[in-house]
């Protein structure tokens, strides 16, 4: 051991690349997080909802008397006592109306018909039993292609239409696809419906609401995105936003279904203001899955085109959206179909056209909430799907047609036929990866091996492109709020810091990752750096967690905040170490005078002269705010292969292998990028196999609770294996691309094409999903009717 | 809408409350109860033990999981009157004297956590796992967890913070014996 070793890389402690442990852990093992429900305040008392038993009626009376008598019941409000006030009605973020409460017709089983407010949870419980309502059932729509028939009952005549059809969107080129498809050499068609589904995070929604004797409004609310929600509130209700504070606490689980405004909130904070006490509301599981946001609802016909030589020439698109009574996404409000274009996918399509159509039906509204990216899942899975029927048909191995016509990496930036500029990509790259770890070739062998013995099992791949990051604000708003992202960052005089954010973590761990940007970019330990989110009267603005969008967004503002400091405290260093500020590099996480490695100043010192040395004619303090407005989208992207074997008596279908390969450009801290990864696959696999929520045709939810909608338990989840490819984002300052929802986005379709694949000796070229083993046996006897 | 905010408690009559005498992670409660309350609620709101959660009012999601005389109930479908003579343990009653319990410590080295809000029933149903099978295998995890549902981490990682807990767990205290 002669040699000296080399020098150590200088690091920090909790510095981006580090799979530490989380912050944010030490309370959630403890039983000491702050979720909704364990907020308390002195004389709260609490608000129950009484809702529709029919998905379509005429209300024409509701009985107050038996629930006023109830002990313990103060008061009832019903949708007559807010439109006094004018708030029966509100805006949805799609700018559509929404009930909430209703004065003269409910529009689905489950809707907000009265609310009870009362001393204490079974007294209100109590009292919204004792409502009494009188209804007259009205015919129900329920097939969103029959709502568009004409002669249909039309539901929102409140709205003056004639009809059901809310709106027409489209992209592309219509003729210039049209007379590509016409041209192809092949052309696969296929019909895919992907249902209903309810994100059902564990905690459910609710809010408490209180007055002071200011006037001022404070609400605690399940919400991913507290400061658009106080401008909503401010907007709607005509208070001064000043006087509005939101208040996020620790969420438990969000997955998009905590980003909309449900009337259960607009009326706690009616109690609130009526009553003067503070008021709670909690919804039971029935409530949160029979009346919050649903997901997905696409009935999709897509049309892929190839030439000769394979290549994937045309796609053509044409969807039909149910959106339940009113549209209530949370889309961006220039795309009514989120970003559903993404549906060009992985491949250089020169043509393309897609058209959406959106139906009112007596269903709940909703449209996006479900870890989707904006409609990414919905495309992601028609795509993936159609390439392998276009394999199947080809005759052409799955893998082989994809890495035939991937985007190639030299291509990047690249411009899809339907309007994105894809940033970055190694698609062949994360799929090659993927091929290797399970052994591809091998198991196409076993598989060759087990057809000849009349055994099922398949190979599914599916090569997602996401979209996140949303995003520039010359497209991308809500009601005309730019869709940035901010953080607010202090440096303490002992170099400790504490720094705000406008995005709120519902799981993700952001007081650990934007902790971790801080220590990199500062160079202070991540233990000396608090993170918060969800105060609006503290944070500064943001539109909030949802859609993959916290490290593309408030990542960046986070580190270039970090960089309007470190430009301040350089010269605050060479102040201190007495050079002229050109002098000054920072390295190795100080300020060093070039050359001098040895003359050098740690952040901890700047900041204590900051506040009691800094330099004559500049500001007191370290401080900096950043409001980030990314230049384009982050595209990542990754190939999931998963392998199936199937029952072919019971058609019961096991996963035995699932390898997800994610390419998320830069990654902050790899334990928890696996962590979103698997939960992401999980949420992939549920719809895929178990998750739907059906109306019987009086329109009664078929899956009004956990016992009906399935959710995968640790049994049903197979271990899933990940791994990565890093291609770093050209234009985020990280090099990051976002992570939370690709491998919900992604999966469906690998799983699927798994079970289609291993089907082909029956010629299935799709079964929808939630692929349940009866639809398996039918899919197998229906060519093998034994 | 005038709303006459009068300060009423809970009527119940009393017939229909009762008094109990439980033990919740050691320390013996004497609590006056209506027959119908929850124990959930009586551990939330009486106690103000507020690590049990509620998810989904029906058994299924293991959120509200704790331990009754040393095994698993779930506490939003068992009355408090029912609970009455037995001992309760809570998430709030694994660490002791400053000191994690393995498998809180196992869930956080091992990232088996997200959002945090089913991680106390997980923990809970753990502990019994751990209890009765101190090594289970990755297929008795994977079973012994089944009644508690996970949105967030997809399990795998879980499943990495209930092994470390049995590999972690302190030995026997002497003179407890082998068997």
């Amino acid at each position: 051991m002669a040699t000296t070793p080399p020098p150590a890389k200088a690091t920090v402690h909790g510095g981006i690349g580090q799979s530490i442990a989380r912050k944010e852990d030490q309370r959630f093992i403890r039983g000491k997080g702050n979720y909704i429900d364990d907020v308390n305040l002195p004389g709260m008392l609490f608000l129950d909802i009484a809702r529709s038993p029919y998905a379509h009626a005429k209300i024409t009376a509701i009985h107050k008397e038996k629930a006023l008598a109830t002990p313990g019941v103060l008061a009832v409000i019903t949708g007559a006592d807010l439109a006094a006030a004018k708030l029966a009605w509100m805006p949805t973020l799609m700018s559509d109306t929404q009930m909430v409460l209703p004065t003269d017709e409910v529009m689905f089983q489950g809707q907000e018909v009265a609310a009870v407010v009362a001393v204490d949870r079974y007294a209100a419980a109590d009292g919204a039993a004792a409502i009494e309502v009188d209804y007259e059932p009205l015919p129900v729509v329920l097939d969103p292609f029959r709502a568009l028939e004409p002669g249909a009952p039309v539901l929102r005549t409140d709205k003056g239409k004639k009809d059901n059809h809310i709106w027409h969107w489209e992209v592309g080129d219509k003729a210039g696809t049209e007379a590509a498809l016409k041209a192809c050499a092949t052309v696969v068609k296929e019909k895919i419906y992907i249902p209903r589904i309810h994100v059902s995070s564990i905690e459910t929604c609710g809010c408490v609401a209180q007055v002071d004797a200011m006037g001022k409004l404070t609400v605690w609310m399940t919400t991913q995105a507290p400061h658009a929600i106080r401008t909503v509130f401010a907007l709607v209700s005509g208070l001064p936003e000043q006087q509005i504070r939101i208040i996020s606490p620790d969420i438990g689980g969000g997955f998009g279904g905590k980003v909309p405004v449900y009337p259960g909130y607009v009326i706690t904070v009616v109690a609130a203001l009526t009553t003067g006490k503070p008021v709670k509301w909690i919804e039971d599981r029935t409530e949160n899955l029979t009346s919050d946001s649903f997901a997905r609802d696409y009935h999709i016909e897509i049309e892929l085109g190839a030439d000769k030589a394979g290549k994937l020439t045309a796609l053509r698109v044409k969807t039909l959206a149910d959106h339940g009574y009113t549209d209530a996404a949370a889309n961006p409000s220039k795309f009514p179909a989120g970003l559903f274009h993404i549906i060009t996918g992985s491949y250089p399509f020169a043509k393309a056209f897609v058209e959406v159509d959106a139906a009112y039906t007596n269903k709940p509204p909703g449209g996006i909430a479900y870890r989707c990216s904006f409609r990414v899942t919905e495309a992601v899975f028609a795509i993936e799907r159609i390439v392998d029927s276009m394999a199947h048909k080809l005759a052409i191995d799955p893998a082989e047609l994809r890495l035939k016509n991937f985007i190639p990496p030299e291509a990047f930036p690249y411009s899809s036929a339907l309007g994105w500029t894809y940033d970055s990509g190694n698609y062949a790259g994360a799929l090659r990866k993927a091929m290797e770890i399970i052994d591809y070739a091998g198991l196409r062998k076993e598989q060759a091996a087990k057809r000849a013995k009349g055994e099922l099992m398949g190979l599914g791949i599916s090569s997602f492109t996401e979209i996140v990051g949303a995003g520039p604000s010359k497209t991308f708003d809500i009601l005309g709020i730019k869709m940035f992202d901010s953080a607010e960052i202090r440096i303490h005089p002992t170099g400790k810091v504490i720094a705000r954010f406008g995005t709120k973590s519902q799981g993700q761990g952001h007081e650990t990752t934007y902790g971790q940007i801080l220590a990199e970019e500062l160079g202070i330990p991540v233990e000396n750096i608090n993170i918060e989110e969800g105060d609006t009267d503290t944070a500064p603005y943001g539109l909030g967690t949802y859609a993959s969008r916290s490290t593309p967004t408030a990542g960046a503002a986070a580190a270039i905040a970090c960089r309007k400091i470190r430009e301040k405290a350089a010269k605050i260093a060479a102040h201190l170490l007495e050079v002229a500020p050109d002098d000054i590099e920072w390295k190795d996480y100080k300020f060093q005078v070039k050359g001098v490695p040895e003359k050098s100043k740690t952040m901890a010192d700047v900041a204590f002269a900051a506040y009691t040395n800094h330099p004559a004619g500049m500001e007191a303090g370290l401080e900096a705010v950043d409001y980030y407005d990314p230049p384009n989208m982050t595209y990542p992207f990754g190939s999931y292969i998963c392998v199936v074997d199937v029952d072919k008596e019971t058609g019961q279908v096991k996963i035995r292998r699932f390898v997800a390969v994610d390419d998320c450009g830069n990654i902050i801290n790899p334990m928890i990028v696996d962590g979103q990864i698997h939960g992401g696959l999980t949420m992939g696999l549920g719809p895929a196999l178990l998750e739907e929520i059906q109306y019987d045709a009086q329109g009664n939810s078929r899956a009004p609770s956990f016992l009906e909608y399935l959710l995968p338990t640790a049994v049903e989840t197979p271990k899933w294996e990940t791994a990565k490819t890093v291609t770093p984002s050209p234009h985020h300052p990280l090099g990051a691309k976002g992570v939370g929802e690709s491998a919900t986005v992604g999966a469906p379709a690998a799983i699927v094409n798994a079970i289609v694949d291993a089907l082909q000796p029956y010629g299935v070229t799709h079964i929808d999903i939630p692929v349940s083993a009866y639809k398996v046996w039918q899919a197998i006897h229906a060519k093998d009717p034994r | 809408m005038a709303i006459d905010a009068v300060t009423a408690k809970s009527s119940v009559p009393s017939s229909f409350s009762r008094t109990v005498h439980l033990t919740v992670n050691g320390v013996a409660r004497e609590s006056t109860v209506e027959n119908r309350l929850l124990l959930v609620h009586y551990l939330r709101e009486h106690l103000r033990l507020t690590g049990t959660h509620i998810g989904c009012d029906t058994s299924h999601c293991g959120a509200c999981t704790v331990l009754v005389d040393g095994k698993t109930v779930k506490s939003c479908t068992m009355l408090t009157v029912m609970a009455d003579g037995k001992q309760v343990t809570t998430v709030e009653g694994l660490e002791t004297a400053g000191k994690l319990h393995p498998v809180q410590e196992g869930f956080t080295k091992e990232h088996g956590l997200q959002c945090g809000f089913c991680t106390p029933g997980m923990m809970m149903a753990s502990v019994a796992l751990l209890a009765k099978n101190p090594h289970p295998t990755e297929d008795e995890i994977r079973r012994g967890i089944s009644g508690n549902l996970c949105r967030c981490t997809g399990y795998v990682n879980i499943v990495k913070a209930i092994q470390y807990a049995a590999a972690n767990a302190p030995p026997p205290a002497a003179g407890t014996g082998g068997a």
